[in-house]
């Protein structure tokens, strides 16, 4: 009750949340995952599935051009790095900013139409972002290429208050450096923070009203109830979050590049959300991390390394249980990451949290019937 | 303000030395006279090289045959197989005992020919796996990403297959090496092929990929095509991964060019140069001349793609199997033992930077990044393919010969898609580092 | 005036095709109420039912190139070609068309199956859970390809006889400078018989009545006593059959790799969209309108007006569209709205 006006129960989900999350380079090393980067992607992209589904999770709309808002973020951060201050501050406000003020433009047009209709808008939106970034728009994104910061920039904020400046510029908190684990630190307090806000957003009457347009809206609409301005208000907080999330990747890597627009990235935050659980908590962080385990340690597989890891078994069975495995990763780890899409949907209903607290519940132990909201 | 120095090599190495710690504490035992450096084997018995190539994605195809060239190169410098262009290369120091005796190992990635994806397949082989070296890749935007992640890093980048100018132009760096060819060289090789071939008084459309290759490589055409005394009827720019190309061939019909330019690589290519056989260009006669179509850089795997389409048709690469020197014939035996089929130009570089990296580091006698990149700097080798090669130490960019080449009209069999029309000597396509501007940076 | 024309019938060719890969989807969509995003993945496969087709009919007997002692490099001669002379060429030859026999049956029987094993469990689940099913599906059914055939394009070339360009201008008198290609002309007339048959199929059929009864109000036909599951689970095999004719006849077109399902599923599912969801007319006339409109912005005279215009005219006007009217051009009030 007096931990940020929290109930008991998710204060404790929320002290668990902070310690699972500060202590990940720790216990995600026996799986191979505790390094710098995947950290710092876990925390990010959870960022921004989180914020997305403060959108699809509470109120249904499916938005395919979540992409966008990331990229405007980076986008913003990076010039921010050029044009200001190597200090990460500016960069994640102004990053955060800008997709808010884009999501404002792109929600009150898109919104006006709901279900596939919306999503499409959405996606069209996102796509021509992208095509036009990695084109015409050269001039500001740098094409293909992507955005980076270089050492001539002329960086004024820094230059006025006499900040040296590096010979290879990179992004920092005061003069701590946000590469490595302190980036991820800076991510992880982020992803805490948004974490919680979005908790806050979940149990409040404002939430409450975002899932009473999700179940239905007609309804609402005749009691005489307004709903735009409740969805807009979603649609741009969730923004938000993904430019944060893009201006973050801005912080621990300084490059921005088009294709983070492009609708497979839009489509992704969609997988992960579903992916995790639609509504829960933490479904969509797990989400994410899953998918980007997927992406980095899946596909490092290859044949030496697969040999040494079941070196245990005697040669031949060694050998032909290699030559099982090895289709599944390596160059194969959109194989068994499409089929693990398959296997959760089928056996999990509504994604992971959902489908295993549902498990935990046909067993009979009751008690747990909210692993997340 | 900031006093103390932070370099992001430093806390890249704390950082390893963090994550290193929690899984095995004495993996990282430095001894008090080794240079301090971003992954430094020390005493270890093995060292790691990472090998980062696309696996998934339209170009998953090569990245696989860069893949194979590695393993086949890792051999090779451990001492096993045949040896390859171990035994043609000159001057060469390695021993046939891995590098500086150490055995080595190595690491894959995917970089899904995706900046983003690449740099996250970098950093973990970095951060987690300890690579000394990354190399690799099959595209520019990717090379040019993975290239100033690792010069921040303080790692060597070897280039796989990039031929924007960028890359040892306006991007280069200091910690980035490139064996393959630009689109400068192509323009330089091309132009007299052409001109002998189709003559002085042409007109020509190009459809240009709208990337920072496409325009790099359209720039190099037209200007060594318009120094001929070529006019450009109209360079227009295509969408990248566009498929249907038909909207921008029906203009080439009446705009009275007779020469069309397909500046596409990969798959755009193999989609533009099938429609645009299919709208007749090239039986077409315009201004009293044949039709012609020029694709400026193009690969055995494209050709493959493109089918028949592509017999006859110019354009320029940087190595092909069919080449008879010793060093190629070395290369292509080992190759083909092993895999059964032959290498493409993409394996060839990237086998050919392998052992580059390695003999530098053989030469410098020191896996110090800054030792090794003095020993490439500037050096003078043979007998790797494309004959007298030099690694400039201006802009970190191969000048060796350029091959021109053109779909082979009666292919012997299956993998004898391109026929070469001339090897065109490194003289002639070599240009002054400052053409292209851009700045290496500092070592340290 | 040419350059215009030349536009039109552009506009027209790729209008036929997009309305040709959406139609599948649109059919689903308006009878099952799937989001199927394997679509693009039937798209894929119909097109390597043409790669397999040729790969068997051109079964080769090797020759060694005996010039070539690293590895085996062959010359390939079909077995076609050597027990039945030029006729087996022509066979070779006309591999593309003929392979149409082949996709038919082996469509139906993937989207029966697909229908059956998987689709069917998911009516009732939210779209969401049909979206992520859908996409692993598909990912799965193109790596699956990928480990047989690999990532590069694979030339599966039209008949000689259609391969070059037709003299459109000298038929209507207008000179030699309007020419097309063959297959691309045979593209647009198949699209036109394929949308008309699935038309008249589900107009003027029993069948078709059934199954439009069933998209109306699916409770009520079902108590009238008529099993309108296993008609819907024919409607999703032939929605698969002409996802894969379209892919077939494509291959000439489009050398076909893994990934070309993807390529085209986000166009087709702003075609559908565009045209407003389940309607099979929609989708006809928001194929011609994009393809029409792409075509025109594609012209150098356009995008020197407005760069970047042929870039996202697609998007452009789907935008646009969906703001001015709100179903799409011709869809129902309640269809995919929640």
């Amino acid at each position: 009750m007096s931990f940020f006006k929290l109930s008991r129960r998710d204060a404790l989900m929320m002290l668990v949340f902070t310690a699972a999350v500060l202590t990940m380079p720790v216990w995600l090393s026996p799986i191979g995952a505790g390094y710098p980067d995947l950290v710092q992607k876990f925390a990010i992209y959870g960022l921004f599935a989180i914020g997305f589904n403060i959108l699809f999770g509470l109120t249904g709309y499916l938005s395919f051009g979540h992409a966008a808002f990331l990229g405007v973020g980076s986008y913003t951060a990076v010039w921010s790095f050029k044009l200001m201050s190597m200090n990460v501050i500016p960069a994640v406000l102004l990053g955060t900013l800008a997709a808010g003020l884009f999501a404002v433009v792109i929600g009150f047009i898109s919104l006006r139409r709901t279900g596939i209709y919306f999503a499409i808008l959405t996606l069209a939106f996102a796509q021509m972002c992208y095509n036009l970034a990695y084109s015409v728009l050269t001039p500001i994104t740098n094409g293909e290429t992507g955005l980076r910061v270089l050492r001539e920039d002329p960086r004024y904020l820094d230059s006025m208050l006499g900040v040296v400046q590096e010979a290879v510029p990179l992004g920092n908190f005061f003069g701590i450096n946000m590469q490595g684990y302190s980036g991820f630190y800076f991510c992880a307090v982020m992803l805490i923070i948004g974490f919680f806000i979005s908790v806050r957003i979940f149990r409040s009457p404002f939430g409450m009203k975002l899932v009473a347009i999700k179940s239905n809206q007609t309804r609402m609409r005749y009691t005489g109830f307004n709903t735009r301005p409740y969805v807009l208000v979603a649609f741009v907080i969730s923004g938000m979050y993904a430019g944060m999330a893009g201006s973050l990747m801005a912080v621990t890597d300084p490059l921005a590049g088009a294709e983070r627009m492009q609708w497979t990235a839009s489509g992704e935050v969609v997988l992960m959300t579903i992916l995790g659980g639609v509504g829960t908590l933490t479904g969509p962080l797990l989400g994410a991390a899953l998918i980007k385990y997927f992406e980095n340690i899946f596909s490092a597989f290859n044949e030496s390394a697969l040999l040494d890891a079941f070196s245990f078994l005697p040669e031949p069975a060694q050998h032909f249980v290699v030559a099982i495995v090895q289709p599944f990763v390596g160059e194969g780890w959109h194989l068994t990451l499409g089929a693990l899409f398959m296997i959760i949907v089928i056996f999990l209903p509504g994604g992971l949290v959902e489908g295993i607290s549902r498990l935990v519940r046909r067993r009979g132990k009751s008690g747990s019937d909210n692993a997340g909201g | 303000m900031s006093k103390t120095k932070y370099t992001r090599r430093g806390i890249l190495k704390s950082g390893v030395t963090l994550g290193a710690a929690g899984v095995a504490p004495s993996f990282f035992v430095r001894n008090a006279w080794a240079q301090d450096f971003t992954n430094n084997p020390g005493n270890a018995s093995s060292v790691t090289l990472g090998f980062n190539v696309p696996q998934t994605g339209a170009y998953a195809d090569e990245g696989a045959d860069e893949l194979r060239a590695y393993q086949l190169a890792v051999k090779h410098i451990n001492g096993e197989g045949d040896g390859g262009m171990l035994n043609t290369m000159a001057p060469l120091s390695l021993k046939g005992n891995g590098i500086l005796g150490k055995k080595v190992e190595y690491v894959t990635g995917d970089t899904q020919t995706k900046s983003d994806a690449a740099r996250a397949s970098a950093k973990r082989m970095i951060e987690k796996d300890g690579a000394i070296m990354i190399t690799g890749g099959s595209s520019s935007g990717v090379a040019i990403a993975v290239q100033s992640l690792c010069h921040e890093a303080g790692v060597i980048f070897m280039a796989g297959l990039t031929h924007s100018n960028d890359t040892t132009g306006k991007d280069k760096r200091k910690y980035g090496f490139r064996h393959f060819f630009n689109t400068e060289m192509s323009g330089a090789a091309l132009g007299p092929v052409l001109e002998a071939e189709f003559g002085k008084d042409r007109v020509a459309y190009h459809l240009t990929a709208d990337y920072t290759w496409g325009w790099s490589q359209e720039g190099s055409i037209k200007k060594y095509t318009e120094a001929l005394g070529w006019q450009t009827n109209a360079a227009v720019r295509t969408p990248l991964g566009a498929g249907d190309f038909s909207q921008y061939i029906t203009p080439v019909l009446n705009s009275g060019a007779d020469v069309l330019v397909l500046n596409h690589y990969g798959k755009d290519m193999v989609n533009s140069l099938t429609q645009a056989v299919q709208f007749g260009l090239r039986e077409k006669q315009v201004n009293g001349k044949q039709f012609q179509i020029v694709v400026p850089l193009f690969s055995r795997l494209m050709a493959q793609g493109a089918g028949e389409n592509i017999k006859g048709i110019l354009g320029s690469t940087n190595w092909n199997w069919s080449l008879d020197d010793a060093g190629s014939q070395a290369f292509v035996k080992s190759f083909g033992a092993e895999y059964g089929f032959p290498p493409s130009q993409a394996a060839h570089t990237c086998y050919v930077q392998a052992l580059l990296y390695a003999n530098a580091v053989e030469m410098a006698g020191t896996f110090y990044p800054c030792e090794v990149i003095n020993a490439l700097e500037g050096f003078e080798f043979d007998g790797t393919g494309n004959g007298p090669t030099e690694y400039r130490a201006s802009d970190h960019q191969c000048f060796k010969d350029v091959l021109v080449v053109q779909g082979n009209e009666n292919p012997s069999s299956q993998f004898d898609l391109l026929e070469v029309v001339q090897v065109v000597p490194r003289a002639q396509v070599e240009y002054p580092a400052e053409l292209l501007g851009g700045e290496l940076g500092s070592c340290a | 005036m040419d350059a215009i024309l030349l536009q039109v019938l552009n506009g027209l060719d790729k209008g036929g095709a997009y309305a040709l890969i959406a139609l599948g989807l649109t059919l689903v969509f308006g009878t099952l109420g799937v989001v199927n995003f394997a679509h693009g993945a039937l798209f894929m496969l119909g097109a390597f039912c043409a790669v397999t087709f040729q790969k068997i009919m051109t079964l080769s007997k090797q020759v060694k190139d005996e010039s070539i002692t690293f590895f085996d490099a062959y010359k390939e001669v079909p077995y076609l070609e050597i027990w039945f002379g030029d006729t087996g060429a022509a066979f070779i030859d006309w591999v593309v068309p003929l392979s149409i026999f082949m996709a038919i049956p082996v469509m139906l029987a993937i989207g029966l199956i697909m229908e059956r094993g998987l689709i069917q469990y998911f009516y009732k689940r939210p779209h969401a859970e049909q979206i992520l099913v859908t996409f692993g599906l598909a990912i799965v059914l193109q790596e699956i390809v990928k480990s047989f055939f690999g990532a590069n394009p694979i030339p599966t070339p039209a008949p000689d006889i259609v391969a070059g360009s037709a003299n459109i201008g000298a038929l209507f008198g207008l000179g030699d400078s309007v020419v097309y290609p063959y297959w691309r002309l045979i593209y647009l007339a198949f699209a036109g018989i394929v949308i008309f048959s699935v038309f008249a199929f589900l107009q003027f059929t029993t069948f078709g009545m059934v199954v439009r009864a069933g998209m109306a109000d699916r409770e009520m036909v079902g108590l009238l006593g008529i099993n309108v599951q296993r008609r819907f689970t024919i409607v999703f095999g032939i929605a698969a059959v002409v996802a894969g004719l379209a892919g077939v006849m494509y291959t000439p077109i489009l050398p076909p790799d893994y990934h070309m399902g993807m390529d085209f599923l986000v166009l087709s599912f702003v075609v559908v969209v565009v045209g407003g969801m389940g309607s099979l007319g929609g989708a006809v006339a928001a194929g011609f309108l994009l393809g029409i409109l792409q075509s025109f912005a594609s012209m150098n005279e356009v995008k020197a007006i407005i760069p970047g215009i042929d870039q996202i005219i697609i998007y452009l006007v789907a935008v646009i569209i969906l703001l001015v009217r709100p179903r799409g051009l011709m869809g129902r009030r309640g269809v995919m709205e929640d």
